[in-house]
């Protein structure tokens, strides 16, 4: 047998007082897909980032391929055959594919000849693993799913043997994972080894041979992925059952709180991007949209939420017509009762220079709560983050860390604890548990539908279909800008569902709101 | 991946420490290369700086001006927004002053000089509206706006100085004299009054307007609710508006505070010095706090910590070139340009390194 790819051996990291690795230690087959899978926080993007030499181990060793290796920075990892596709992609967005793949092996004062080189490579590797990516197309044009082949094509191309993927399906539409795991399923069979971080144990199931569980900042256990199950992993994961299903009882839907009426929006460029959209969402009920990414989820969300301005329709909030891109700001709306957690965390959600406190009143900034007049009290906004890291339970419950130093998990909920802890009328969630872990997953689906309970309206838009139907009291599906269908979850499924979410009608019966 | 911290002690002491050592060493080979003795230098430079009264009183004389120019461009940078104009917008303050002060003459001083030092204020600000707006409205850039309104300043102060507000009979481009309402006590003056003798400088009360306009930026940026709206804008303007700030109207506001401070530098030369309006009288004090700014590293203790570093720089220099003819004016610039060199444009070169040695010393791992 040979050796194993990879052997970690001992890792040790800390991080002032957080001890994001606690002597772990992990094995990699050959040619295997290995998964990794733990809380967030629990230490796998900092393995990871040992791994490919972007933080230096306070101890232990790195042995690839049976050779001990010391891996100190990216290129010691790119010379010992190590690749990693990173979450945020790191392209540049106005270089073609060519030129990208390129960066680094130009070869000269001339890139015509490395073009070349490249070139041919990207072609025999796009032939062998049946990617097919354009290479003299503009990276900005491409679709997400595209951008990561092309990562992936940027790490084979420097010679990757072991290719290390970080949450690569967080921003993937379910067709765009198929191809991936597709893809991933060859490259392991060609003798490559995958080594695959993510949430969703669904995947882990499809696509991995064994998989390795992290808790804590230790590893816990390493098991084969066919004698396993979800449940498992999960109780391996977080060290209890974990609900895998969303429970709730039925909605009792009140008066209408939002009501929106032709909305259209379009974008800078003058594109429709929103297309006369009618709903309405009544108190205590959730109210699901579903959809492909980009076919005009965010432009409603945001124009909802006072952020665009629409060029048609009208919103109204509790009964009263929104004067929007005026006088209703989302300063204004949020006296309203209106709280939104936005999609993007790390765009709008978030500002990561700011210590965790700071950014937990983005928007609440004004709050009288939080200081008198002009002056903000300190101690005020450090005891309320305080509050609200204990009841989301936010690691490591530190206000005055950087955010960019939590995990991606742990901004995600802050932001929700941020947006849900002050008590909406109408609450907008965007992609409430992207890159979230398990265990806080069921916590937050809680927490929405603890609000419903409580009488509140929620608009929830997320891409995670199995989330989408399995949160809502009804689900709305766009496509193209418009509003394609409407269902009750339990009179669906993901047929159905994915013929509407591709614009196809279909001849299921519509449901009365 | 860039998110990794070293302890404050470390990157705002130790570090800029090093740099200025770095940068004197630089110097130094600079002065030994033409035949001076560098240890030599270096003692005529702080001695002459701060041996004695009078050397201490030119250099916080100077440090006074470049305190309020520090300010002046960290407040704006933490919005975002590079605001080199502090030369023009305290030209325009020195305007602004010396209008309030020969139009109202016949008021008390309770009112007058406190109208004179808002005088500067307002006319500071003023200066810097347009830039903003457009920047706010157009996205014209601030750095080429506020460059164009230096010139524009400059020239528009000498054509007043020669001609609409020259002092009758005189040949120099200047006003007439302020009544004595409208100047600022020197500090031996204020030392007087409490029966104290000190040497006679330059040295004046707003010396103690820059140290509370240090206090007032710093409560502004880090204690204020606008001041977390600027520092919003400054760091991500999308998130900023999600929570409702509006990029546009913090950029207006903050940039106008920048330009109030740089306008206030103008008490220091006009109401505690000159006593009149002169031309040129900012002597290139808005753009060292470019380099005060970026050495403070925007805040304003190390603003106040870097203006007497080069209030050192200058007066020291000044010394320096009086002994040693062989030293000229031109080489305390080549001096001064070293420090703002490795501590300012250069504040990163040594970062790394002295974070690696930290962390080797101490075990753990960082990296500034
Ligand atoms: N540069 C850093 N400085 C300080 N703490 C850090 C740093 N990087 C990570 N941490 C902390 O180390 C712990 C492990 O973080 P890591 O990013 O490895 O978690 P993760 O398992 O990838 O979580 P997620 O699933 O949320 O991405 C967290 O508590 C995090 O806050
Ligand atoms: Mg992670």
């Amino acid at each position: 047998m040979p050796p194993p790819a990879i052997q970690m051996t001992g890792i040790d990291k800390r991080f002032g007082a957080v001890h994001a690795n606690n002597a772990v230690s992990m094995t990699v087959e050959k040619g295997t897909v290995h998964g990794l899978i733990g809380e967030n926080g629990a230490g796998k993007s900092t393995l990871m980032s040992i791994l490919y030499g972007f933080y230096a181990a306070d101890s232990g060793t790195i042995a690839i391929n049976g050779k001990p290796s010391l891996i100190r920075t990216p290129a010691d990892a790119i010379h010992s055959g190590i690749g990693m596709v990173h979450q945020h992609f790191m392209l540049v967005e106005t270089f073609t594919v060519v030129e990208n793949v390129m960066l680094g092996a130009e070869g000269g004062v001339f890139t015509a000849r490395g073009a070349s080189a490249v070139r041919a490579k990207l072609r025999a590797l796009s032939h062998a693993y049946g990617m097919d990516v354009n290479p003299d197309a503009v990276v900005c044009e491409l679709a997400v799913g595209e951008l990561q082949r092309v990562e992936i094509l940027k790490a084979l191309v420097k010679g990757a043997d072991i290719l290390i993927l970080d949450e690569p399906t967080a921003v993937l539409t379910p067709g765009e994972v198929d191809t991936l795991f597709v893809l991933l399923r060859r490259l392991a069979d060609e003798g490559k080894t995958i080594i695959i971080v993510t949430h969703k144990l669904k995947e882990i199931m499809a696509v991995t041979d064994r998989v390795s569980v992290m808790r804590r900042g230790a590893m816990v256990g390493t098991v084969e992925t066919r004698n396993t199950s979800p449940a498992d992993l999960a109780e391996l994961m977080v060290g209890r059952r974990v609900m895998l299903t969303v429970e709730k009882g039925p909605a009792n839907p009140q008066g209408v709180v939002l009501d929106v009426k032709d909305l259209t929006v379009r974008d800078a460029r003058g594109t429709v991007r929103l297309d006369h959209a009618t709903f309405q969402v009544r108190a205590g009920e959730i109210v699901g949209i579903a959809g492909v990414s980009g076919n005009g989820q965010s432009e409603l969300l945001e124009t909802i939420a006072g952020i665009r301005k629409p060029a048609g329709g009208t919103i109204s909030l509790n009964g009263t017509m929104l004067d929007c891109g005026g006088g209703d700001d989302p300063t204004a709306l949020r006296a309203r009762g209106l709280r939104h957690v936005p999609e993007d965390r790390h765009r709008m959600g978030l500002v990561k220079q700011f210590e965790a406190a700071e950014s937990a009143i983005l928007g609440c900034s004004d709050e009288p709560g939080f200081g008198a007049g002009p002056f903000l009290d300190r101690d005020a906004v450090l005891a309320d983050c305080i509050r609200k890291m204990a009841s989301f339970d936010v690691r490591p419950a530190d206000p005055t860390l950087r955010t960019a130093l939590f995990s991606g998990g742990n901004q995600q909920k802050i932001v929700l604890a941020r947006e849900i802890e002050r008590d909406p009328r109408l609450l907008l969630i965007g992609q409430p548990t992207r890159g979230v872990d398990i265990g806080a997953i069921e916590f937050i689906h809680k927490r929405i539908i603890a609000l419903r309970d409580a009488g509140k309206a929620v608009l929830l838009v997320s891409t995670e279909l199995d989330e989408v139907l399995a949160l809502s009291d009804r689900v709305l599906v766009m496509c193209g800008g418009k509003i394609t269908g409407e269902r009750r979850p339990e009179d669906t499924n993901e047929q159905d569902m994915g013929l509407l979410m591709a614009g196809v009608s279909s001849d299921a019966p519509k449901v009365a709101a | 991946m860039s998110a990794k911290t070293a302890p404050v002690w470390l990157t705002a002491g130790v570090v800029p420490l090093v740099n200025v050592a770095v940068a004197f060493l630089a110097a130094g080979l600079v002065v030994a290369l033409i035949g001076e003795n560098p240890v030599e230098a270096l003692q005529i430079m702080l001695r002459g700086a701060l041996g004695s009264q009078y050397g201490l009183g030119y250099t916080l004389y100077y440090t006074t001006s470049f305190i309020f120019t520090g300010l002046a461009v960290a407040v704006a940078f933490h919005a975002g927004h590079f605001n080199i104009g502090g030369e023009g917008q305290a030209l325009m303050g020195g305007l602004g002053a010396a209008l309030v002060a020969l139009s109202l003459p016949f008021l008390p001083w309770p009112l007058l000089l406190p109208l004179c030092v808002l005088g500067a204020a307002a006319a500071g600000a003023a200066w810097v509206f347009i830039p903003a707006y457009l920047q706010a409205h157009r996205g014209s850039h601030i750095v080429i706006t506020t460059i164009m309104f230096n010139f524009l300043a400059a020239t528009l102060l000498v054509y007043l100085l020669v001609g609409p507000m020259k002092m009758a009979g005189s040949m120099a481009p200047e006003t007439a004299r302020f009544v004595p309402a409208a100047t600022l006590p020197l500090m031996n003056q204020m030392a007087a009054w409490f029966a104290l003798t000190i040497t006679r400088t330059p040295l004046n009360l707003s010396f103690i307007f820059a140290i509370l306009a240090a206090v007032f930026v710093w409560v502004l940026i880090w204690r204020t609710r606008l001041g977390y709206a600027i520092r919003t804008v400054g760091a991500n303007p999308d998130a900023a508006v999600y929570a409702g700030i509006s990029p546009r109207r913090i950029t207006v506001i903050a940039l106008l505070i920048s330009g109030g401070l740089a306008g206030l530098m103008a008490t220091n030369e006009i109401l505690g010095v000159q006593g009149r309006l002169i031309n040129e009288f900012t002597a290139g004090a808005g753009f060292v706090g470019i380099a005060v700014a970026l050495m403070g590293r925007c805040h304003p203790f190390g603003i106040v910590l870097a203006a007497m570093l080069f209030g050192v720089l200058y007066q020291g220099g000044a010394e320096l070139a009086f002994d040693k003819p062989k030293i000229t004016r031109e080489m305390i610039i080549v001096i001064q340009g070293f420090v703002i060199l490795f501590a300012g444009a250069l504040e990163m070169m040594f970062a790394d390194r002295i974070a690696a040695l930290y962390a080797r010393l101490t075990g753990k791992v960082v990296a500034a």
